[in-house]
């Protein structure tokens, strides 16, 4: 038996642009000692860093001190430390904007720490000349041929500076680019003292992360048997209660919508799952095939006997680089004969921009007819009857942006100058917006110091 | 033996995997899961979904959890930010896979109870 009672960490959001209802409801409806918040996708880094150029005091979540300044008064009332990374390219100037909230609602001594290391944008060349190639893990490309074109770079970091920062005291965590789990593993490691040895523990703690860090997705969201999820508008977000040795069940507040069943979690443990047998972090590889998984009843799914092996040398990296242009436009086309009419817009467009001059190729251009079994093309569909209307969406991509922005002239003028009952163009015109490619690599542990820093309100 | 959906014997969900997308089979029951262990095979999933992903399908295996995972090398149109497809992350290719139809055995159905569409109970 548990000797103390479980510290329960909690998720209020899954990805930047998550509802804020979330982490709110989360505070309110029942008790918490974490609250982690996950604001990072690969595109966002790259975005990031672009509004950081511009502004100096940019480049990290804006959200996220937005939700404190909300609930500020709620978590220290009870006590609840958060973990983020909202800190972006940016953790300082986050951990600034949170200090002058914490001042405006005039709170003293509240600890924030700050995460970082995991920016290396400013050292890809010097790290490339001390040997680090960068290889693109899906492509096996050099890094060099699109080095010029790099806009961000940033490693996932692990769990253990995170504790550290608990282990200074700090109410508040910001934090860069980090392994999703890693906000959840970092309040284990902290409360529970484990060190890089425990294997077992860690890769616990990372399953445990993998089922919340998408928020609702393991609490009924996104469910394949969607009629069964009880009052899906309040969804109760994801609670871990964890113990010392690994242990751990996920949960929500009584009382909230969704249902948590052995069936909800393992949707989500599938999700974005690779090799299950080796789930990869900077502290540990997991074996999401090692535990088992029981239905306890009353919204309460326990996991035990997790095992983990020893992390491989490698940090891995996330870069994005400007890859071309893209634009993409809609309209709809009613009936009768909606398809049809549809297709021959499509044709029609192409054909007015080929006499302009401006052809693509099948690989730069693409057509759907969104009413017309887009997303499971090809796959019949026996109840599938002649569809009444239709969403035509086109577009283009390519690396000269005077002939991608050429596209989006020429698709509003169907309204007047193509078969009847075309409409929905609000949104006007479609411009061409740049592509952000995505390039993962790796990089060796030892040219990376995370480092942790604790400031306290007010500040000097 | 009776011809039924695969939504009738599992669950499903994806997302995206860099320039493809993963599509997890989650059995309904113990006996699900090892008929399609055996049946649901990378040629039969890569070939229902020929359309979407015209790229290489791989198969692992989670019996803890009665998870076929499959991942689909190709079912983005480039991927990320370069796709131009409605479904660039992939969310909807686990109900692709699950619109299979399947000649399931008798023994395995009741087993298996069918998924209700009549509201939370």
């Amino acid at each position: 038996m548990p000797s103390r009672p479980p510290v329960r960490i909690a998720n209020g959001q899954g990805f930047w642009g998550d509802s804020i209802l979330g982490p709110i409801r989360l505070l309110r409806e029942g008790p918490l000692d974490y609250l982690t918040l996950d604001y990072l996708a690969e595109v966002t880094m790259s975005i990031m860093q672009k509004l950081k150029t511009r502004d100096p005091s940019k480049g990290y979540a804006t959200d996220f001190v937005r939700l404190i300044d909300r609930v500020l008064p709620e978590l220290v009332e009870k006590n609840v430390r958060v973990v983020a990374n909202a800190g972006g390219v940016n953790p300082h100037a986050c951990k600034d904007a949170l200090l002058e909230v914490i001042a405006k609602h005039g709170l003293q001594g509240i600890k924030v720490a700050v995460v970082e290391g995991d920016d290396i944008y400013g050292d890809l060349e010097a790290m490339m000349e001390g040997g680090e190639t960068f290889t693109n893990m899906d492509t096996g490309q050099p890094l060099s041929g699109v080095l010029d074109k790099v806009t961000s770079a940033n490693v996932y970091l692990g769990a253990f500076p995170i504790a550290e920062a608990l282990d200074q005291g700090a109410q508040i965590v910001v934090t860069g680019r980090g392994t999703d789990p890693g906000l959840v593993i970092g309040p284990m490691i902290h409360e529970f003292g484990w060190g890089p040895d425990d294997l077992d523990k860690l890769a616990a703690g990372t399953v445990a992360g993998h089922i919340v860090e998408c928020g609702a997705q393991c609490t009924g969201g996104n469910f394949t048997d969607w009629e069964q999820v009880p009052d899906m508008a309040m969804i109760g977000y994801p609670i871990i209660e964890a113990q010392a040795d690994g242990t751990f069940h996920v949960t929500k507040h009584a009382g909230t919508g969704g249902m948590v069943t052995r069936s909800t979690v393992a949707h989500q443990l599938a999700y974005e799952m690779g090799d299950p047998s080796a789930y990869l972090t900077p502290d540990v590889v997991a074996d999401f095939t090692s535990f088992q998984i029981t239905d306890e009843g009353q919204d309460r799914v326990r996991i035990d006997g997790v095992r983990g092996s020893i992390a491989t040398p490698t940090y891995k990296v996330s870069m994005s680089y400007q890859d071309g242009w893209k634009s993409v436009g809609q309209l709809t086309v009613s009936g009768p004969n909606a398809l049809a009419k549809a297709k021959r817009c499509a044709e029609i467009v192409w054909e007015r921009l080929a006499y302009d001059g401006f052809t693509y190729s099948d690989e730069q251009r693409m057509v759907e007819f969104v009413g017309a079994n887009v997303c499971h093309e090809g796959i019949t569909i026996p109840e599938a009857g002649e569809p009444t209307e239709i969403v035509l969406r086109m577009g283009v991509k390519g690396p000269d942006r005077a002939a991608i922005d050429r596209f989006g002239s020429e698709l509003v003028p169907l309204v007047t100058s193509g078969p009847p009952g075309v409409t929905g163009f609000a949104g006007g015109r479609p411009k061409a917006t740049e592509i952000i490619g995505y390039w993962p690599a790796l990089v060796k542990k030892d040219r990376i110091q995370p480092r942790v820093s604790v400031f306290t309100s007010p500040s000097a | 033996m009776p011809n039924v959906p695969l939504s009738r014997i599992a669950q499903a969900r994806s997302g995206d995997k860099g320039e493809g997308s993963n599509a997890g089979i989650l059995a309904r029951s113990q006996e699900a899961y090892d008929f399609l262990k055996e049946s649901l095979t990378e040629d039969v999933a890569r070939k229902h979904l020929l359309s979407i992903n015209p790229g290489k399908v791989t198969r692992y295996a989670a019996d803890n959890m009665w998870v076929l995972n499959f991942l689909l090398s190709d079912s983005l149109g480039g991927g990320g930010s370069a796709s131009l497809k409605t479904d660039a992350q992939g969310k909807t290719h686990g109900l692709a896979l699950l619109r299979m139809n399947m000649d399931v055995p008798e023994s395995v159905l009741d087993a298996t109870p069918a998924p209700r569409e009549d509201g939370p109970s």
